[in-house]
């Protein structure tokens, strides 16, 4: 992403004198003003952030409403501890949950979308019209009588339950993913090639397009981990806190009546820390494809 | 040589496992709840009988207090504020980023980064940031305002019993104007240089530049931004159960499906939940064949 960012201005500035005339040029206020801005809803955007990490540092008697935007008089890590003590268990289980659920679906939506791309058999607009159309319906369309049917198929409770959800209900996004890539990156000629190379479908797939798909791997996987870790809706349904991911577990931990706001806090931030990890080591990629697949749909 | 014949066939085979599961677990499962949703079942126990189109008519008609229709209109003012503030939002992060800016990544991943934090996790400092005490009692936001001398600016936040879910769209809006700023920069990116150049050479303003040339190419990303966020909006549960719990005042159909369910009233729980789903589908299914033909064009 960022090395194309630049690109266009770079073609534009550089070797069209012509265009040096044009009013468009920033002028040094404007381009004070416009750094200004952005730092201004930087801060914005950071506040719940800082309130997050400096709360859940304060001791109980620091919680009150006086000073309640000041660093702590004394940092203390008793609130993490709370927190830990109440989210440890599922936050290992939730890792059972989103990773498995990135890889399955990723393997699924590449396949779906190298068929519905390159390999395309009569009527594939149509099934992908109706399978995108999955991504869009409230699950609440479908819960109650999903838990009847995860039941029937004798699915343990809790994360397996879950896995199977997550990786059914993301096949839309991952076959969108994967379809617009392959759509956008993989010429024709390369897989009418194969074919008269004699090569099948599933050899097609593993020696040419897999080795190609990396960044669309990267999307999925990132979109399917963070969704899973996040989703409350299907483990509210579904779980419960002795076998459910962790948000059920911070739901209950900041749900109370009179909540604890430094453990609650301390425990908001440990169940963001995967997802945020993931995402500041692999936005980058992520906002690449994410808006190579967004321009298309 | 069956395959040199059908090369497709194995495709359709490799894709099965997905449309058989999808079929049964969406359209299935739709159709499940459909059918539910007509029935006279609002306990635990069996149905008594086919009830029509009477479960719906109800919600409209003999709910006590209204409460479908209240939440309707929860729904209705937390989406069009989520809507135009992420609209907003993001378009003006997109164009102060647009032509490149100093430590650009940074801002970037910045205003996204809200996007990677559940709703649960936020739900907790936007209820603390949203506290609705006043003047001597402000906290959270509330005594930010009172210490910049905003007084004015105070308020109950989502406690407000008429726009209260304006103020819930709040925390919805820092979480995904990053979102639709990244649509918006990819819109931008997408538009030839040609375009800006042509426009440059006839002497057009800056202002006459986006309002007559960029900005009409942006209308495909618009409309994605607008379906995007407008059917989170209709599914908006995680957050509201996580700022104020389920109560009255926030109370929007996704809630008031969960509670309906807590009393084994299943047909009316159907009910509502279907008539999300048509909403959502009288929105979504001309998008998605409008997308689907604007394909083919190309």
């Amino acid at each position: 992403m960022t090395s194309q960012t630049m690109a266009p201005d770079e073609v534009r500035s550089g070797p069209a004198p012509a265009a040096g005339g044009r009013k468009a040029r920033p002028s040094p206020v404007g381009q004070l003003v416009r750094h200004a801005l952005l730092l201004l809803f930087l801060l914005i955007v950071l506040m719940p952030l800082y309130v997050l990490i400096v709360t859940s540092f304060k001791s109980g008697r620091e919680i009150g409403v006086d000073g309640q935007w000041s660093l702590p008089e004394v940092w203390t890590t008793a609130s993490w501890e709370k927190a830990w003590t109440a989210l440890g268990p599922s936050f290992l289980r939730t890792f059972e949950l989103a990773i498995p659920v990135a890889l399955i679906s990723s393997i699924i939506g590449a396949a779906n979308g190298f068929v519905l791309s390159r390999w395309r058999f009569p009527g594939a607009d149509v099934v992908f019209t109706l399978i995108l159309f999955g991504m869009f319906i409230p699950y609440q369309a479908v819960m109650i009588p999903l838990r009847e049917v995860v039941q029937f198929i004798g699915l343990p409770g809790g994360i397996p339950t879950l896995i199977f959800v997550h990786v059914v209900y993301g096949i839309p996004i991952c076959t969108l993913i994967f379809r617009n890539y392959y759509a956008t990156t993989v010429p024709v000629e390369l897989i009418e090639a194969g074919r008269v190379d004699g090569a099948g479908l599933l050899r097609t797939f593993r020696m040419l397009i897999l080795p190609l798909s990396g960044p669309a791997f990267v999307v999925t996987v990132i979109w399917q981990f963070t969704s899973s870790w996040n989703d409350y809706l299907f483990a509210i349904f579904l779980s419960n806190t002795r076998n459910g991911p962790i948000t059920i577990a911070l739901n209950a931990l900041a749900g109370a009546q009179s909540p604890d706001y430094a453990a609650s806090m301390a425990g908001a931030l440990i169940t963001s820390l995967p997802t945020l990890v993931v995402y500041v080591l692999l936005g980058r990629w992520f906002i690449g494809g994410l808006m190579a697949g967004a321009i298309k749909s | 040589m069956r395959s040199w014949k059908r090369p497709w066939l194995s495709g359709l085979l490799l894709i099965s496992p997905s449309l058989i599961l999808l079929g049964v677990l969406v359209y299935g499962l739709i159709a499940w709840t459909v059918n539910l949703s007509m029935q006279d079942r609002h306990n635990a126990r069996e149905s008594k009988g086919f009830a029509g189109l009477d479960n719906y008519v109800n919600l409209f008609t003999n709910d006590i207090n209204d409460r479908f229709t209240h939440s309707l209109k929860n729904l209705l003012v937390f989406t069009i504020v989520f809507m135009v503030g992420t609209l907003v939002m993001g378009l003006i992060w997109a164009l102060l980023l647009e032509r490149g800016a100093r430590a650009e990544g940074v801002f970037r991943t910045v205003y996204l980064f809200p996007m990677a934090v559940s709703f649960v996790a936020s739900g907790v400092v936007w209820r603390w940031l949203m506290n609705p005490g006043e003047g001597d009692d402000a906290g959270g936001l509330n005594a930010v305002f009172g210490g910049l001398g905003l007084d004015f600016l105070q308020n109950p936040w989502w406690t407000d019993p008429d726009w209260g879910m304006a103020a819930m769209a709040v925390p919805a809006i820092w979480q995904l104007a990053g979102y639709v700023m990244a649509l918006f920069l990819a819109g931008f990116r997408g538009i030839p240089n040609e375009l800006r150049e042509a426009a440059a050479m006839d002497g057009a303003s800056n202002f006459q530049l986006y309002r007559r040339v960029l900005f009409p190419q942006l209308t495909p990303t618009v409309l994605s931004a607008m379906i995007i966020t407008g059917h989170m909006s209709m599914k908006m549960f995680d957050l509201i159960m996580s700022v104020s719990g389920a109560q009255w005042i926030t109370e929007v159909p996704a809630v008031y499906v969960w509670q309906t369910l807590l009393t084994s009233d299943y047909a009316k729980a159907a009910a509502i939940s279907v008539f999300l789903l048509v909403v959502v589908a009288i929105v979504v299914v001309p998008y998605l064949i409008h997308v689907n033909r604007a394909e083919k064009r190309s």
